[in-house]
């Protein structure tokens, strides 16, 4: 009967954390919070009483539970954690939970995986390094991203690494060096057009890819500015390596070359472009803060890739990008639309804010972590996804400009759709690391759709259309989910639980951090009178009802 | 609560099941919507239904080099013009296209001014500029939306993107998304292997949950318009294509392999042939994506060797076998990309993006053939005639298709939009 206690038991903490309409819940403020996160709080609610809004309610405990592990280590709860953390009675239990997903040993793999994989498809996209040909090694860039994360890296450090990196692109080759991968199939193509709007959108918030032909309308940046800015990539060069005896391409490697410009000048290497009527101006390397650096080509004069780093590491909007990034992870919604313009022509959300927190992060040496504890501690993250007629005009979705007065419903991603479904009911390949990272990356491989453009636009089918819900509805992860073989997950909560009430109640706390109401209860038992008495396969039926819905799928 | 999944009499048919629940329909808080009841008089209907076909060039085609030639100019390029069954030339490398050209038309007239591929894309798919306080539903959704009461029987999603993404349904919700498979038609986990009645008993439990949680996150407007609402519709949506006979539409393979042969072997070849089948089962609008225009380096070869040989032979192919089967009057086909290309060749030998003067193919659904609408100057820099934008193409493709261009959308945050942006007709194309 241990479980139907421990239920009892979460049932009545639910009533106990109960939020109180002031906003300050019984289990959530503690002094001892990081001094940003009143900053941000007091931001965010000068807005609320700006618009007359009134925020929703704090989630409870489960609800903020599940929403927390998704966020930071990419996947739900188990059983365990969860009753761990509503039973938990100290008042600073939102913090020592955060604290215990950034810094207990446990949760370091899950930590460094989770944003390997969201920042891998910032970089590479979630096809890069899927085609046979292509330079990048989707392996050595988790494996690099992996590390960084594992380690905290400062984020600046980050991206340091990331615009200067020369050697090979795939683990255990010689000079591996994964931090290539992010450049290496930007820089060949088109005199490293890709590398230039790419490293300038992500990490400093600008689009520029327009400004490549000729001057944006609405665009500050000026055709000029591009090739200054591309400037910086043109020593740099990916070389193919091909596995020995073959033209398949093993691997490559990022190298940095003498650059004799366009008029053969390698002391004053220039480059060349055109303008839309076909005059013809010339560039050097500047940065986007007019800051130039040497004209020399030669690589042992200068090497501009590592004076881009060098600047791009000072930049304020390094700050403001990093800031608004992951923002935006959390809270669904950036201070800007879409997250990677930050040019003047967007205002953001909480300019104010923005700015505050940009120098905040600079101050504290571009802790990753420590960013991610201001947000989640804010009070934004604590709100319920309750939509209601004191909150109803905060609806980005119309259109609005997001307010932040109650969480805002989103869908989870595909990579942590996967890792909730291996961690609530063990759905997974067996075997090594390597193949079941392969099965993972085969599975997530299924939604992604590429637009044609040598830009490597894609989009995803992810997206809460048809093609996702056969797949949850059918697909194999969702067989191996409900399956009946021992050992399963089935198995285990038939094993684990005596009474069918209980054995139901474990599947909703898994799923969906909550205990079925009444309607689901009788639906249980009607199940269980349509199988003919079979435990077993009402609890299939449920489970698969369970993981289907919109209340598993979404993030709230 | 009445849960009549659980009271089915056995031997009952998966879509007979389906109708059953609808009619009792007790369990969501909307019914479920499995096969409407097919109208009396089905016959008339589908001889009046109207569908269109977007052939899309993702990367941004070089219309210079296909449509619109300028032979003897510095902009003009290696290919020769050729003559066609309609009144214009085209290149020398699209020679199946030119026995059809009697049905289409080429309009050289189009102005646009977005030359990104991603602003160019949204633009020409919606005939709206890119605004981040709204997302406008594409070609694709609004023609399925409006079309869709000519076809009461039909169970698959009227909204297919063939080898591609499509473009997203913006306000009008998930239920109008494009359908993406890929150009061979195979649709992955159609199958869920159990009977019928414990799909139905599960879905019976499935509901009660997703309709708790809407009530939960949206209590005012039982979800209209929320996530979690938006994902109710699409499962009801996923249920009544999986117990669809319908589905037959998607197996191109079962085509004759002479057919197979006609339209290419290539992935945009089985795409246009998987085009025409669902436009014969009913669907209003299929996309058909061929991607790899983007062509900034050494663009002849590429052109002359690989695209212009599989869009000639898919493209010219569709057009012959809708005419030969009397729907390409009532099927609009457009051609088209995101942007055109510069006139000037590049010093590698490629061209970039060019939004100012380029061209688009349409035909089919009443409009004209044979016809090249607009012109550009001497060496395809300017439009010299009247220019088009994408509002005009989409208002004279509607107005082909009988949709009044009156038809107007409340946005989400209550803006009244115009369909096809307002835009003005391209008489020229009308009969």
């Amino acid at each position: 009967m241990r479980t139907f206690h421990t239920s009892t038991l979460l049932v009545g903490t639910f009533l106990a954390c109960a939020a109180t309409f002031a906003g300050k819940s019984a289990c959530a403020a503690e002094p001892t919070l990081p001094p940003q996160v009143a900053e941000i709080n007091a931001a965010i609610e000068q807005q609320w009483r700006d618009y007359e809004i009134k925020p929703a309610p704090d989630a409870d405990d489960a609800t903020w539970c599940r929403r927390v592990y998704l966020d930071v280590i990419g996947r739900i709860p188990n059983m365990k954690e969860l009753e761990q953390f509503v039973q938990d009675r100290s008042k600073d239990k939102r913090a020592k939970l955060v604290e215990m997903l950034l810094e207990d040993d446990r949760y370091a793999e899950e930590y460094a995986g989770h944003w390997a994989t969201v920042w891998a498809n910032i970089l590479i996209g979630r096809s890069g390094g899927q085609e046979r040909d292509s330079l990048t090694s989707r392996d050595g860039m988790m494996k690099y991203l992996r590390d960084t994360f594992a380690a905290n890296k400062p984020y600046n450090q980050m991206v340091y690494e990331l615009v200067t990196a020369e050697g090979s692109t795939k683990p255990g080759t010689e000079g591996f060096n994964g931090a290539t991968n992010f450049l290496a199939d930007k820089v060949n193509a088109e005199d490293a057009v890709l590398a230039t709007s790419s490293t300038s959108r992500i990490f400093l918030g600008l689009q520029v890819q327009c400004t490549q032909c000729h001057n944006h309308p609405f665009n500050q940046w000026k055709q000029q500015r591009f090739w200054d800015f591309n400037a910086f990539f043109r020593q740099t060069r990916a070389l193919r390596r091909f596995v020995s005896g073959t033209n398949d391409v093993d691997h490559a490697e990022l190298v940095n070359e003498d650059f004799a410009g366009q008029a053969n000048d390698p002391s004053d290497a220039l480059i060349f472009y055109e303008l839309r009527n076909g005059l013809v101006k010339s560039a050097y390397p500047v940065f986007i803060d007019d800051t130039a650096i040497g004209t020399s080509g030669y690589v042992s004069e200068v090497n501009r890739r590592q004076e881009l780093g060098r600047l791009m590491m000072e930049s304020p909007y390094l700050d403001k990008m990093m800031v608004n990034r992951f923002w935006a992870h959390f809270l669904g919604h950036a201070f800007t639309k879409p997250v990677d313009d930050l040019g003047p022509h967007n205002v953001p959300t909480h300019p104010d804010l923005l700015e505050y927190l940009g120098t905040e992060v600079r101050k504290n040496s571009h802790d990753v972590k420590e960013l991610i504890r201001w947000i989640t501690l804010s009070r934004p993250y604590q709100l319920s996804a309750r939509h209601t007629t004191i909150n109803e005009v905060d609806d980005p979705s119309v259109g609005e400009t997001p307010k932040f007065s109650h969480f805002y419903l989103r869908q989870m991603s595909a990579e942590q759709l996967y890792q909730s479904m291996v961690t609530a009911s063990g759905a997974t390949a067996a075997g090594s690391y390597e193949r079941q990272e392969q099965q993972r990356r085969q599975w997530l491989q299924q939604f992604v759709v590429a637009f044609g453009t040598d830009e490597g636009d894609e989009a995803t089918t992810f997206n809460g259309s048809i093609p996702q819900a056969l797949m949850l509805f059918n697909g194999e992860l969702t067989n191996q989910a409900i399956s009946d073989r021992d050992g399963g997950f089935i198995k285990r909560v038939m094993a684990e639980n005596k009474a069918p009430r209980d054995r139901v109640n474990h599947l909703f706390l898994a799923g969906l951090a909550r205990r079925p109401t009444r309607d689901e209860g009788t639906i249980a038992t009607k199940l269980l009178v349509a199988r003919g008495g079979n435990e077993v396969a009402m609890l299939q039926d449920m489970w698969w009802a369970i993981i289907n819905s919109n209340e598993f799928i979404m993030q709230h | 609560m009445n849960y009549s999944a659980f009271s089915t009499p056995a031997g009952m048919s998966r879509r007979h099941f389906a109708k059953h629940m609808a009619g009792s329909a007790a369990i969501a808080s909307t019914a479920f919507t499995f096969g409407n009841a097919i109208a009396a008089n089905a016959d008339q209907l589908r001889k009046n239904r109207k569908s269109a076909i977007l052939l899309w060039m993702g990367g941004g085609p070089s219309t210079i080099d296909l449509w619109d030639l300028k032979p003897g100019a510095p902009t003009g390029g290696s290919f020769r013009p050729i003559s066609t069954t309609g009144d214009m030339q085209i290149s020398e490398h699209l020679p199946m296209m030119a026995q059809q050209m009697k049905h289409m038309s080429i309009v050289r007239s189009m102005s646009t001014r977005e030359a990104d591929h991603n602003r160019g894309r949204y633009y020409m798919h919606t005939g709206y500029v890119p605004n981040p306080n709204i997302e406008h539903p594409s070609y694709g959704s609004v023609i399925a939306h409006e079309l869709i009461s000519q076809r009461p029987d039909l169970q698959i999603p009227p909204f297919v993107a063939v080898g591609g993404a499509g473009a997203g349904p913006g306000f009008l919700g998930m239920a109008w998304a494009p359908f993406s498979v890929t150009s061979n038609g195979r649709i992955r986990n159609l199958d869920m292997k159990i009977d019928d009645k414990r799909l139905m008993q599960r879905v019976a439990a499935l509901d009660l949950i997703e309709s708790g949680f809407v009530k939960q996150t949206r209590p005012g407007a039982a979800g209209a318009g929320s996530p979690a609402g938006e994902h109710q519709k699409v499962l009801r949506k996923t249920l009544d294509l999986m117990t669809s006979d319908q589905m037959k539409a998607f197996k191109v393979e079962q085509e004759p392999e002479e057919i197979k042969q006609r339209y290419g072997t290539t992935g945009f070849g089985q795409g246009c042939l998987l085009a025409r089948r669902l436009v014969e089962a009913g669907v209003p609008f299929v996309e058909v994506d061929l991607g790899g225009w983007d062509n900034h380096d050494g663009i002849f070869a590429t052109l002359a060797d690989r695209k212009l040989p599989e869009l000639d032979k898919a493209m010219s192919a569709l057009v012959e076998d809708l005419a030969q089967r009397e729907l390409l009057q009532d099927t609009a086909i457009i051609w088209m990309g995101e942007f055109g290309r510069t006139p000037r060749i590049n010093q590698g030998g490629g061209r970039d993006h060019w939004a100012r003067s380029w061209s688009v193919v349409a035909g089919g659904a009443g409009l004209k053939g044979g016809l090249a609408v607009g012109q550009t100057s001497s060496d395809g820099t300017e439009v010299e005639s009247e220019p088009f934008s994408a509002e005009d193409l989409m208002a004279t493709v509607c107005k082909g298709l009988g949709i009044s261009l009156e038809t107007t959308y409340t946005s989400k945050n209550g803006r009244p939009m115009k369909i096809a942006g307002g835009g003005k007709l391209i008489q020229e194309l009308l009969a």
